[in-house]
């Protein structure tokens, strides 16, 4: 991407307005984040007011307390933090595979295959959830560690559901690697694996790095898997299950909703501030032909 | 997606319109780079992929397909009585059945306005991004990155909780601004307020990919091009329409589709915020529709046509986007 900055004129009156409108927009779009972290660290008698402030005089560990105590809340962290892991390391493997050989091979049905990923983007991944159900059902018999409430169970899925995007967007990344650098690794003697993954692979990495970002944020946030196949092992519940718990009718305990909310954003959000950068290349790569 | 056998993988007849006489060509800008002929080498690759694609989605999509097809409740499930095909009987009573249309209009309608309002603001604050200095734009960025990374489910519990009738904050904001009328009001009561509330939380947790894209492809044109076009006396308004927007197309494409795709599919923000679609189902749409009719009524087969419905509506919005795509010439 190259950095130029649109500079067409603009009068300064314009510019002012345009940076004091860009800073309300900011402050809007924050907003609703703020308010979760206040609301999660006002103490019960402040958040359970009908005169909301936006601030807090006492703040308190009260709600965070409430969410690691009721709920096995840890535990269940632990659980959305290793199916995302095993979900973006898998798909980030398969996917540079699969995109070294789209990028780099003329081979019979490769237009065929890409459009074929193009589509397998499109599926809703929520209609899947009766067939998937069974699928799974028939697996735990079989295959030990996948069947339903197991971990396996929403690990599996999302590894597939990733994958044609992690593809697509790879494809770009290996495309940009110079060809003469793949000519001289072999006349150098490189083997063919040797190339692939010592050459290769660290240099798609930021690629990787990028693709990772939506492998990780399509299973942290899986809410409807973790819903439909772990009925019963609730050792192995994921986040948004723990975070639901505190919905309650007889009025919902939202110091420990917005508590268990801020705990299960943060994680997602470091990541994102960790590899912005990339990401945006990244995107500005598999967008641009 | 049957891996072909690979012994017939020639070397693919060059396509495009640069098929170059002999292969001297320095490397880099050849079409479709290496074009080697590993003849296992590809499909090996490609092999785990292929595997894992093939038994994780293909198969669960035959699935859905068959049991669509069959007649398919509890009983079977447990095993107490066995399948028997149905024809098309679930489709028809799918048809015949008025929620169903109720459901798939509100649910087309919904997306509709999802995607127009993701789209107008994520293209908005993509030029306002470039028309400011440093700071704000970063403050920008971040603020929306932040909603970007938010997951659905923590995004869908803020906006309830921001919304809600009696800890809110948004309606102590409108009473002081003078809307007396909500005081107290709450949002998921009334159908409209309620897909009103949803959409806003879609339009904030989509709005910055569209944002972010857009702002890239509009950094990447070519700074001279569009100092020249000033400098001829162009008006902002001609420079935007002769160079920017065929400059911007393909990406607008990509961001238009996505958005479709996403906002077709939303599950998790209806179902947290409006308590698994809203008061007597008002603000069910198609997905959350199908998950109710599998596994809270156990019609299987009556979730699973809803599912091939939905599969069937978005394959159609893939192909419209093929065609664009390869109207821009792109290779694949």
């Amino acid at each position: 991407m190259s950095h130029s900055r649109v500079s067409l004129r603009i009068r300064r009156p314009w510019r002012f307005a345009a940076e004091v409108t860009a800073l309300i927009v900011a402050a809007v779009v924050a907003f609703p984040l703020y308010w979760m972290v206040l609301s999660a660290f006002k103490p019960e008698g402040e958040i359970q007011s009908t005169e909301p402030r936006p601030w807090t005089g006492s703040p308190s560990l009260d709600s965070f307390r409430r969410v690691f105590e009721q709920q096995d809340f840890g535990r269940y962290f632990l659980n959305s933090l290793f199916v995302a892991g095993v979900v973006v390391v898998a798909s980030a493997l398969i996917a540079f595979l699969a995109a070294t050989a789209v990028a780099r091979f003329k081979f019979r049905f490769r237009t065929t295959l890409l459009i074929m990923f193009l589509v397998a983007q499109m599926v809703p991944i929520e209609a899947l959830t009766i067939p998937m159900f069974f699928l799974m059902r028939d697996l735990g018999e079989t295959v030990p560690g996948v069947g339903l409430n197991t971990l396996g169970s929403l690990i599996l899925p999302h590894i597939a559901f990733s994958l044609p995007f992690a593809i697509w967007m790879l494809r770009g990344f290996v495309k940009a690697v110079p060809e003469a650098l793949e000519e001289a690794a072999y006349l150098d003697g490189a083997s063919r694996s040797r190339f692939l993954w010592q050459i290769l692979f660290p240099l798609v990495f930021p690629g990787l790095v990028a693709t990772s970002v939506f492998s990780f944020i399509s299973a942290w946030n899986d809410f409807l898997f973790a819903k439909s196949f772990i009925i019963s092992a609730t050792e192995n519940s994921t986040l948004p299950m723990a975070l639901l718990v505190f919905f309650k009718d007889e009025g919902n305990d939202w110091g420990g909703i917005m508590a268990a909310s801020t705990v299960m954003t943060i994680p997602v959000l470091i990541f994102f501030v960790l590899v912005q950068r990339r990401l945006v290349s990244g995107l500005g790569g598999a967008v641009k032909d | 997606m049957s891996a072909g056998t690979a012994q017939h993988a020639r070397r693919a007849p060059a396509k495009g319109r640069r098929s170059r006489p002999g292969s001297t060509v320095p490397a880099g800008r050849r079409s479709g780079k290496g074009a080697r002929r590993g003849t296992w080498t590809p499909w090996l690759y490609l092999a785990p992929a292929l595997v894992v694609l093939g038994g994780l989605l293909v198969y669960p999509i035959y699935q859905l397909g068959l049991i669509s097809f069959l007649e398919y409740t509890q009983a079977q499930v447990s095993g107490g009585e066995a399948t028997t095909f149905q024809g098309f009987a679930n489709y028809a009573e799918l048809f015949g059945d008025s929620e169903f249309w109720n459901v798939a209009v509100a649910t087309l309608l919904f997306a509709a306005v999802c995607v127009v309002s993701t789209l107008a603001v994520g293209c908005a604050l993509a030029v306002l991004l470039t028309r400011v200095r440093a700071i704000p734009r970063l403050a920008l960025m971040l603020a929306a990155l932040g909603a970007w990374a938010t997951p659905a489910i923590t995004g869908s519990t803020v906006w309830v909780f921001l919304f809600d009738p009696d800890f809110g904050p948004v309606n102590k904001v409108l009473v002081w601004l003078g809307l007396s009328g909500f005081e107290d009001y709450s949002w998921t009561y009334d159908r409209y307020s309620a897909f009103a509330l949803v959409l806003f939380e879609v339009v904030w947790c989509s709005f910055p990919f569209v944002m972010v894209t857009v702002y890239a492809g509009i950094r990447a044109i070519p700074t001279e091009v569009l100092e020249a076009a000033a400098l001829d006396g162009a008006s902002t308004w001609r420079i935007w329409r002769t160079i920017m927007a065929p400059m911007l197309r393909p990406i607008l494409v990509v961001v238009t589709i996505q958005s479709i795709i996403w906002d077709f599919k939303v599950f998790t923000q209806i179902y947290v915020m409006t308590n698994g679609g809203g008061i007597a189902g008002q603000n069910m749409v198609l997905n959350v529709y199908a998950y109710q009719k599998a596994f809270a009524s156990s019609q299987y087969s009556l979730g699973s046509a809803i599912g091939v419905v939905m599969l069937l509506i978005l394959l159609a919005v893939t192909l419209v986007y093929l065609r664009l795509l390869r109207r821009q010439g792109e290779e694949l």
